[in-house]
């Protein structure tokens, strides 16, 4: 595997992201909430938003969770806020598969905007997981799950062809 | 009396121990990556081979392999005599008593999976139970869930200190008219701990418990002597031992393998077989069900003969060398706290960064070649215990050096300014 250097990832918005996380705290009267939980390398995530009229009114995030993880679920709220549902899940299985390699984000049209500084995770299968927690975690909450991970069956890279 | 500037070349002892030869022998050592020289820092999960020890594979395979055991041609006695030969070598590196109490695994976990089972599930019952510490490998500890939940039996554990050491009182407590067997790891993986074995099997023998030692790291790093110890199992790894993966061992007490029922039935650890009964091989061949790794074990006697060219003692006073080095230059890093400050260590250093996740910390410090074991190291209770998720962790063997561990606290140092 060609290893990229991870300082593409490491990029300043990112570590920005990971030492002044946005929206970070738990939403008071949250109408959605879920638990993003990676136990093997200890990733938690607490995610609480209030949808109104089908929209993303306000997004909240906290936990605990590598700089990578934190960026992502930081970048993901200002990013989310205001969107619609479908717009919310259309972002989610975007950065999904940019994450995994699976959306070429410079030449396959998206809605990623900023949030490409992430791209290069792909290159690195093992903080895959890290990136997508928040959005994994996101996904749990629209959809009444109570919690998710990313970590082993249910990390993307995990797979024998490993871009599933 | 150490004055000179801090370099690693100034503390870097008259040692009897010639690395630069050493690591010549390495060839995967020579690698670059990502542009940077390899230091590599992950021996404890497992350590590379050097060219001897490749080479034997290689002859074993071009001009010795086939089934042992079996047919009478030529290929298969030479096959069969350099088999038997290497678990001969490894009966002196452990100085066992008899070669008959050396069983070719597939790993530690697979040695100590065959104790559960051979041991456990038929000595151990409901009420019974089994001290195991927090130290241990979840090697050593799943297994024993396993018979636990099967036998009714319970698990208890032997606490550590702040500094990771084991609570020898609490040990001495913990061993009842219930206990049926003591698991104790002699190194731990996660901390590098080395455990004080032999008074813990004494103790656990004066109420006529067995003890099984998990050895996986400390072959690498200290004479074993499975005598003066008087454990009644001793289990260990071929890949941590500069040998090949696939192999490993279980040394047991031949008074315990007899009394033990096979793990695996199949080929080769039978004497007859009929549809009515079967008669089972002799230890220890009765635990060695269908062709094993022979490849392996035979490398594995390699690495065993490759170990028998380098003074223990002096790889003993590198290790500590090494690691009082990597020691003090850590803790000169403000904000970079060593978990695990044990009196006797061997070989591992965990550490975490402020503000910084481990796996940041092992992704970055990948950039600048270095190699470190991020995350929980399977020792989850230890990560509990000392409140963390994970830890980075450098790890050693006798062919590191002292400017690798400089370019380490380079590499963290670089990482806190990333960070910054």
């Amino acid at each position: 595997m060609q290893m990229t250097d991870s300082k593409q990832l490491y990029q300043e918005v990112i570590l920005d992201h990971n030492r002044k996380p946005r929206n970070w705290g738990v939403l008071e009267g949250a109408t959605h909430k879920a638990e993003g939980h990676n136990p093997l390398c200890g990733d938690h995530l607490k995610l609480t938003l209030r949808l109104d009229k089908n929209s993303v009114d306000a997004i909240n995030v906290e936990g605990e969770s590598c700089a990578i993880c934190k960026a992502s679920a930081s970048m993901m709220t200002t990013v989310v806020k205001g969107k619609t549902r479908g717009d919310a899940e259309q972002l989610v299985q975007e950065f999904r598969d940019m994450a995994t390699g699976k959306l070429d984000h410079e030449h396959q049209p998206h809605h990623l905007g900023r949030l490409t500084v992430f791209a290069g995770v792909r290159d690195l299968p093992t903080r895959v997981k890290c990136a997508i927690l928040p959005w994994h975690t996101l996904h749990a909450a629209l959809n009444a799950q109570e919690s998710t991970t990313t970590e082993a069956d249910a990390d993307p890279m995990h797979t024998p062809l490993g871009n599933a | 009396m150490m004055t000179a500037p801090n370099t690693a070349m100034n503390v870097l002892r008259d040692a009897g121990l010639d690395v630069e030869r050493l690591r010549a022998d390495f060839p995967i050592l020579k690698l670059r990556v990502n542009g940077k020289p390899l230091v590599f820092l992950d021996s404890a999960a497992s350590s590379q081979m050097p060219q001897p020890v490749l080479d034997r594979w290689i002859r074993y395979q071009t001009t010795q392999h086939a089934n042992i055991h079996r047919a009478v041609h030529y290929l298969s006695e030479t096959a069969t005599a350099e088999y038997e030969s290497a678990r001969r070598k490894l009966q002196a590196f452990i100085n066992a008593r008899d070669e008959s109490e050396v069983v070719f695994t597939s790993g530690t976990t697979d040695a100590i999976n065959l104790v559960a089972h051979g041991y456990g599930r038929r000595f151990i019952g409901a009420g019974d139970e089994i001290v195991l510490t927090t130290l241990e490998h979840h090697a050593n500890i799943v297994p024993w869930q396993m018979v636990a939940e099967e036998k009714g039996a319970r698990i208890r554990v032997v606490p550590v200190n702040d500094r990771g050491e084991l609570a020898m009182e609490e040990y001495l407590k913990l061993l009842g008219p219930r206990t049926r067997l003591v698991g104790v790891t002699h190194v731990s993986n996660a901390l590098g701990t080395v455990n004080p074995v032999r008074e813990m099997i004494a103790a656990a023998h004066e109420k006529g418990i067995p003890v099984l030692v998990d050895g996986a790291q400390a072959v690498p790093h200290m004479n074993v002597d499975v005598q003066a110890l008087d454990c009644d199992f001793y289990a260990f790894s071929g890949h941590k031992m500069f040998g090949p993966t696939g192999i490993g061992v279980l040394y047991g007490k031949a008074a315990w393998l007899e009394k033990m029922q096979p793990f695996k039935g199949g080929g080769d650890m039978i004497l007859s077989v009929t549809f009515e009964k079967t008669v089972y091989n002799t230890i220890p061949f009765k635990f060695e069900a269908g062709t094993p790794p022979i490849a392996a074990a035979i490398t594995l006697g390699a690495a065993v003969d490759y170990l028998a060219g380098i003074d223990m003692a002096e790889i003993q006073a590198h290790d500590t060398d090494i690691l009082d080095y990597a020691t003090r230059e850590i803790n000169r890093i403000p904000g970079v706290r060593i978990i695990g400050t044990a009196e006797k260590k061997a070989g591992v250093i965990s550490f975490t960064v402020d503000g910084v996740h481990p796996h940041d910390v092992g992704t970055l410090l990948n950039d600048e070649g270095i190699a470190v074991r991020t995350g929980h190291h399977c020792a989850q209770p230890v990560m509990q215990r000392f409140g963390i998720p994970a830890t980075s962790r450098a790890s050693f063997a006798f062919y590191n050096t002292l400017p690798e561990v400089d370019a380490l606290v380079a590499g963290i140092k670089k990482v806190q300014k990333v960070f910054g």
